[in-house]
């Protein structure tokens, strides 16, 4: 068991091409933690940098008490699991999962027995004889994982877990891996794009960005409080409203209409005001301190629906607001709907970062 | 129109027969002749008797020829397939400049090294090193011929390598000769026989190089040997090469038919790519 520590990690490749930045990055001893971001922000670098396959340019890597920037990927004790899970294609199952004990020069007998109780903790028991070739997805990717569980190492590091599987066997995987992590308590980083993916598995995620960390947080976090522009338009599965706002006397103008400020006091720079789809109340009446707008769109979501209003007038051109509506009460395109903000949920952001909003403890 | 259709079929099927007998006289010849009580250049039908064999067996250096070339195949395929593997692989994955340049220049002067045109350099090169008459010498000198055209087969296999598999291997603790040992040679076992085969069949067929640095006869390959089988008229023996060229073709038959058995092209993969 071992937390994992980074400090001005960098990483430079031939031809000035910087994919990790003098990142610093604390992990608990423990953790699942989730790196999150857009493809090629560094994200796999680092993981790849954390594992030795990658050299550090600059920076120190330390796994529990050890530094151990400048050791060989095999001795520093950690299990990975690649995106395309590099089973050995000529081996089986049992020979796969026993692997890192063979390297470590473990008698035959020994290693088996050992594969044979990782693969039941994993419900492989039956498949020991076949090769990967003979497996589905999932279960390629819980050899894979068996075999980083193999030698008991002190950190797991997952790149895209979830990729290769299809959308259904996606959230069997999820629930799957992060019981598995809970149960084994052992230290777990995982590498995503997918940021419901990240929000639903990690306890804490750090969101990334042309190989700097751009906020750090747990999953709840960083959905309600992100910290800078970045962030809260990647982070959710509908996009957050962002509009260019105003401070007057009575609250903050934006999207054609005043609404309580969320963070008194705040008047100048260049503010834009937030607030999440999920987090506006849609009303066919007219309300105080709301936007106002015509429904331009409406898309199903299943158990919601997603309005989209134009909040433009006659005489000024308009933002489109997103606004998440819940069964029944769809309004009609070409209707006026309007939209008020939760209390407490408006973020406002200044020259892009996030300056106020109070966030009630819940 | 349908008579000038049926012409033309008829045009095609002569020509392929005319193609096709040419190719399979000798064949016939091949395996009419030795079994013909007195052979001509010619196919016919045989008078059968087994006496030909006979008379190989008691050519003193007909049987040992055969192991001769045995012994220069087996060396020179092991040697080609070790050294080939470990450059294809390291070609494959580490950075050189002008990698592909070097291999198609080493491709290009291979047809050289093995040919007609550097006779009397190999000769020199052989006679300074003390590798005349020695089997040892041919080994190395067919090795060099052959190892571009290896490298360049095996690195084909090595590229479709995922470097994920060694990287896997990698993070588990293997050392890098590990990695070649336990995952890629395995993965690319396929290229391996095939290349394996394809020196094999290259050096039982080659003449020029044994014959020009093996001066003993003991030592003399099938190929070689076959040129001695002259009767005393200066006349081609032809019941003894007929006898002797089957026994010569049949183990480079049987050895491609049992490795494309055992290692047809299959690849057990894990996921698609």
């Amino acid at each position: 068991m071992a937390g994992i520590a980074l400090r001005g990690l960098t990483k430079d490749y031939p031809g000035g091409v910087r994919a990790v930045d003098g990142l610093d990055l604390d992990i608990a001893d423990g953790a699942f933690f989730a790196l999150l971001g857009p493809s090629g922000c560094g994200k796999t670098t680092l993981l790849r940098t954390v594992a030795g396959l990658e050299t550090a340019s600059a920076g120190t890597v330390r796994i529990g008490d050890a530094d151990v920037t400048r050791v060989p990927p095999g001795r520093r004790d950690v299990g990975m699991v690649f995106q395309d899970y590099a089973l050995f294609p000529h081996m089986t199952v049992a020979d796969n999962i026993a692997y890192p004990l063979r390297i470590k020069k473990v008698g035959r007998d020994e290693r088996h027995a050992a594969a044979g109780e990782v693969a039941a903790e994993l419900g492989l028991g039956t498949l020991l004889a076949r090769r990967p070739g003979e497996l589905s997805g999932g279960q390629q990717q819980r050899v894979a994982l068996a075999r980083a569980m193999a030698a008991r190492p002190k950190v797991f590091l997952l790149d895209e877990p979830l990729s290769n599987l299809d959308a259904r066997l996606r959230l069997e995987a999820r629930t799957f891996l992060k019981r598995l992590q809970r149960e084994l308590g052992v230290t777990t980083v995982f590498v995503t794009h997918d940021q419901a993916e990240a929000l639903a598995m990690a306890d804490r995620m750090a969101v990334m960005r042309d190989g700097r960390v751009e906020q750090v947080g747990t999953p709840a976090e960083v959905f309600r409080r992100p910290a800078n522009l970045f962030v809260a338009s990647f982070i959710g599965s509908t996009p957050m409203n962002l509009l260019p706002a105003r401070a007057t006397a009575e609250g903050i103008e934006a999207g054609g209409a005043v609404l309580p400020h969320p963070a008194p006091g705040v008047t100048d720079g260049e503010l834009v005001y937030g607030v999440r789809p999920e987090y506006l109340d849609g009303s066919t009446e007219p309300v105080e301190g709301a936007f106002e707008g015509r429904v331009a769109v409406v898309e199903n979501l299943g158990s919601t629906s997603l309005v989209t209003i134009d909040t433009g007038r006659s005489d000024r051109a308009g933002e489109l607001v997103h606004v998440v509506v819940g069964e029944g009460e769809e309004p009609e395109p070409g209707t006026s709907l309007w939209a008020r903000p939760r209390p407490g949920r408006a973020l406002l952001f200044r020259d892009g970062e996030l300056v106020g909003g109070r966030l009630e403890k819940t | 129109m349908t008579a000038r259709t049926l012409l033309r079929r008829i045009g095609l099927a002569t020509f392929l027969s005319a193609v096709l007998g040419f190719f399979a006289l000798p064949l016939l010849w091949l395996a009419s002749a030795p079994f013909d009580a007195s052979p001509e250049i010619t196919a016919s039908v045989p008078e059968f008797t087994l006496r030909n064999f006979r008379v190989l067996l008691d050519n003193p250096y007909a049987l040992a020829s055969l192991r001769n070339s045995a012994l220069l195949a087996a060396g020179t395929a092991a040697l080609v397939v070790t050294s080939a593997a470990l450059a294809a692989y390291a070609l494959s994955r580490v950075r050189v400049p002008g990698r592909d340049a070097l291999l198609y220049l080493l491709l290009l002067l291979s047809s050289i090294i093995t040919g007609t045109a550097a006779m009397v350099p190999v000769f020199l090169l052989a006679f300074n090193l003390h590798l005349i008459d020695s089997r040892l010498g041919v080994v190395l000198v067919l090795t060099g011929g052959l190892l571009p055209t290896a490298i360049f087969i095996l690195k084909d296999f090595t590229d479709a390598t995922p470097p994920s598999y060694e990287e896997a291997a990698r993070v588990f603790g293997a050392t890098p000769l590990q990695v070649l040992r336990h995952v890629v040679a395995p993965v690319i076992r396929p290229g391996l026989a095939t290349v394996a085969v394809w020196t094999v069949a290259q050096v039982w067929g080659d003449f020029l190089m044994p014959f020009l640095l093996l001066r003993d006869p003991d030592k003399a390959p099938a190929a070689v040997v076959m040129y001695t089988f002259y009767t005393e008229g200066g006349q081609p023996d032809l019941p003894l090469i007929s006898t002797f060229s089957l026994l010569y073709a049949l183990p480079v038959v049987a050895m491609y038919l049992l490795v494309s058995r055992r290692y047809g092209m299959r690849f057990h993969g894990g996921i698609k790519r």
